[in-house]
């Protein structure tokens, strides 16, 4: 019978937050990815920075986050306490779900970090740079096939708009997706495919061996450490990163908002949180105010562009 | 200095207490999480990750992989006696498990199942070790269409495996095959057949569904008989322990089960319910007893237990040697690596021998602690048995209800549930199988997605799917393993088939 006991324990543990806490923080996916690792990341650091006395972190998986972000703006109205990860991923999903909730229904606070996409080939591919790779691209576009994430992912998106920018239409892009960057990068690396997309992270080691080769990223400048030109200077004006973001719930007054904007930003300067980036090798893209909202309306709406350009939303 | 030196040295690292402690914490974490349905040791591992800042990489990882390991073999000690699987790689062993706990053989088929984890684990843990780089290799050789040809070989075998009528085999697969359509199309990004139902936009989750048609669609039968019931269960019959028949069948199908595993495992695009599959229709087909599957036989408890195992050993070659993750519990081992700086790949074995070998020491050291763990509790296990049976039953739906709400706190997954049972409850007064439907499930969407990867690949040509030699060899064993009988059946209208089943003796 202890299993019972055991079960009941273990379920309501993961169901209900505790109410003695100072922040809520909702990760809109199960436990292990990039939104779960950021929430409980800024767990650690609002705890042992003291900006918060104890902070839970709950997971509502599904969907891109249009799961975790219905629930969080009907269930959280007004509650100051209460914030949310999320990121550029649930932009597009948002759209290819046609989710009747959107981020004008909760309160973005920040932009707190992000990644740049990269452009791989096997080492023993011919395609030597981006150049090569435009050139195949405009011979036959069906025939360069792009392994990456999943289906309306930053991945997807970043391989149409290089398309886009290279003058090829963005609907005959050949983008394979492939559950997780686990399964694309061994397709990559077994030849399946003839380019791969997808966050620096995911190939970094197999980069290190030489295994695989960067054409360029997806960054505004070039980034120390990794040897390869910006798809900017490669002729091809796509600039894109994989952001991930915090905010509060609908409803807050001026100054609740005020309030933890204040917080996020002590969290964001802190040395436990800056720590945490070095050793998870996530690039500090911190950016919060008007400028953020500014840069968001900018994203959702060059999103749905090329969303509606690949087809994927009508 | 050579791997086995380097194993050596692991195991020395392995063996200083602290870090035996660690993989005591994390295999009996295991174990109990693996018991719980619902809450997988990807979950577990995930809600640690925070805890494990404090402690050196060394030990969490040790932890992490006891966890791993224990929670593979806790998941069968819920299927084999209250046919509640607990995780997806343990739904077949629920199939041959439950029926031999039911006729008092539950001791026999805990013991198998843990020996066969034992020496599955040992031997795919051995493997790992020494020819890791090799298996790499083959892996990656596998792309969509060699995925797409191994998907349908294991179409093929495991449908002729469950039950006795083919038609009502096929019917229940059919019905996998369409649940599995439900929700986004992974390589468009569309909604199908989800209704405008957020929650369905993820499809439909296996281990929801296996509880639904094990645990709530039993639970409901024997409910609906009331005391017209048949006996009562008998919890002991014979000895706890395997006889020297039990043992004489069941090392085979580990070793067997092993072989089929670890490969598997080992791939990308694997996971081990394919294995577990795989090793129950081979086993099947392989059995002196025919007879007694579907009644309770030990193989196929052994086999299948065995491959869940070795294939949990098998996702750790691409996790160490490239950097892949090819479970929810290796992509979280990464998180966990990643925590401590390290990136897991082909440099990883080059720059921190001493970890990569002080793991794979302490995997062996883990699985020899899960056996001295477990074998006592084989006793005390079956006990539970006797429990009277509206008790049981009542505390086999309290259980699943909490399971599945523990793993995803949501009011529509619960009616999920509860509806799947009926429909189980159903398929069971009419006598059609309920493995099937798991199998399509699982089954479906791979082949599904492989084949149309493939066929994007190549721009619709679909003669690719034949010109990959390793597709056409598999493909060629489906057709053969398709075909064959329906040929014998013809020729000596079943005379051959039953002739050679009885020369096999």
């Amino acid at each position: 019978m202890k299993h019972f006991f055991l079960a009941s324990l273990l379920a309501g543990a993961i169901a209900l937050p505790a109410a003695a806490a100072d922040y809520s923080i909702m990760a809109p996916a199960a436990p292990g990815g990039g939104w779960d690792q950021t929430a409980r990341t800024m767990q650690t650091a609002l705890q042992t920075e003291k900006i918060s006395g104890k902070v839970q972190v709950m997971n509502v998986p599904g969907a891109g986050g249009t799961i975790g972000i219905a629930q969080f703006a009907s269930q959280q109205k007004g509650n100051a306490n209460a914030l949310m990860v999320g990121g550029y991923v649930m932009v597009g999903a948002i759209l290819t779900n046609k989710s009747p909730v959107t981020l004008k229904d909760v309160t973005p606070i920040a932009r707190l970090t992000g990644e740049y996409e990269v452009i791989v080939v096997p080492a023993a591919s011919e395609i030597k740079t981006v150049a090569d790779l435009v050139a195949k691209l405009k011979a036959n576009p069906g025939a360069v096939s792009w392994g990456g994430g999943s289906a309306g992912g930053t991945d997807h998106i970043t391989a149409g708009l290089i398309a886009k920018a290279a003058g090829v239409d963005p609907t005959k892009v050949n983008y394979i997706a492939f559950s997780g960057g686990g399964e694309a990068l061994a397709a990559i690396l077994g030849g399946q495919v003839t380019a791969g997309i997808s966050s620096y992270g995911e190939f970094e080691s197999q980069v290190k061996a030489g295994a695989l080769r960067v054409l360029a990223i997806s960054s505004e400048k070039k980034l120390e450490g990794i040897n390869a030109p910006t798809l900017k200077e490669s002729g091809l004006d796509v600039v894109i990163q994989n952001w991930r973001m915090v905010a509060a719930a609908p409803g807050l007054t001026p100054e609740q908002k005020k309030a933890v904007t204040a917080d996020v930003e002590k969290l964001v300067k802190s040395k436990t949180w800056q720590d945490s980036l070095k050793t998870k090798g996530w690039i500090d893209t911190y950016l919060s105010g008007p400028e953020f909202d500014a840069q968001l309306a900018k994203d959702i709406a060059a999103t749905e562009t090329i969303l509606k350009d690949i087809g994927l939303v009508k | 200095m050579s791997t086995f030196e380097f194993l050596l040295q692991g195991l020395v690292s392995a063996m200083e207490p602290m870090n035996l402690f660690y993989a005591l914490i994390g295999v009996t974490l295991g174990t109990m999480v693996g018991v719980l349905p619902g809450i997988g040791p990807a979950t577990t591992v995930a809600l640690l990750l925070p805890v494990t800042y404090q402690l050196d990489a060394t030990g969490s990882l040790i932890m992490f992989a006891g966890i791993y390991y224990g929670g593979m073999y806790g998941g069968s000690t819920t299927s084999i006696l209250l046919n509640t699987p607990g995780e997806s790689a343990s739904i077949v062993t629920a199939l041959e498990g439950n029926k031999m706990a039911r006729a008092g053989r539950g001791g026999p088929a805990l013991a198998t199942a843990a020996i066969g984890s034992f020496v599955a684990g040992l031997i795919a843990t051995l493997a790992l070790a020494f020819i890791a780089p090799y298996i790499v290799k083959l892996a990656l050789v596998f792309g969509p269409r060699e995925y797409f040809a191994l998907m349908v070989l294991a179409f093929v075998t495991v449908s002729s495996a469950f039950g006795n009528s083919t038609l009502r085999g096929l019917t229940s697969l059919f019905i996998g095959l369409a649940l599995s359509l439900v929700g986004i199309d992974q390589l468009t990004g569309q909604n199908r057949l989800s209704f405008g139902v957020p929650d369905l936009l993820d499809g439909i989750e296996v281990t929801t569904m296996a509880v639904a048609m094990f645990a709530i669609g039993e639970t409901l039968y024997i409910a609906a008989q009331g005391e017209a019931a048949p006996d009562k269960i008998e919890a002991i019959r014979g000895s706890v322990w395997m006889t020297a028949q039990d043992w004489g069948r069941s090392w085979k199908a580990w070793l067997r089960g092993t072989v089929i595993g670890f490969p598997i495992g080992a791939m990308p695009a694997g996971g081990a319910e394919i294995g577990t599959f795989l090793s129950y229709a081979t086993e099947k087909r392989l059995s002196k007893h025919p007879e007694e599957f579907g009644n309770g036989a030990i193989e196929g408890v052994a086999g299948p237990e065995a491959a869940n195992n070795a294939s949990a050993a098998g996702t750790l070659v691409p996790l160490l040697t490239l950097g892949l993750p090819t479970s929810a519990t290796a992509a979280i081992m990464l998180a966990g690596f990643q925590q401590y700086g390290l990136q897991p790949g082909p440099l990883l074995f080059a720059t921190n021998p001493q970890l990569v070998w002080g793991l794979i020491a302490s995997l062996l050291i883990a699985n020899l602690m899960l056996l001295v763990l477990n074998l006592p509790l084989v006793g005390l296990w079956v006990k539970l048995l006797t429990i009277p049976k509206p008790w049981l039953y009542a505390g086999i739906l309290v259980f699943a209800t909490l399971g599945t709400i523990g793993a995803n706190p949501s009011v529509f997954e619960l009616g999920m549930l509860l509806v799947f049972g009926l429909v189980a409850y159903i398929m069971r007064v009419f006598d059609y199988p309920i493995a099937p439907v798991i199998v399509g499930l699982i089954l479906g969407p791979l082949a599904e997605q492989q084949l149309r990867r493939a066929l994007a690949i190549s721009q619709g040509d679909v003669t690719v799917l034949f010109t990959s030699p390793i597709a056409a060899v598999l493909l060629s064993v489906a057709a053969i393993a398709l075909v064959l009988p329906l040929i014998l059946r013809a020729r000596g209208r079943g005379d051959a088939l039953s002739q050679m089943a009885a020369s096999e003796d």
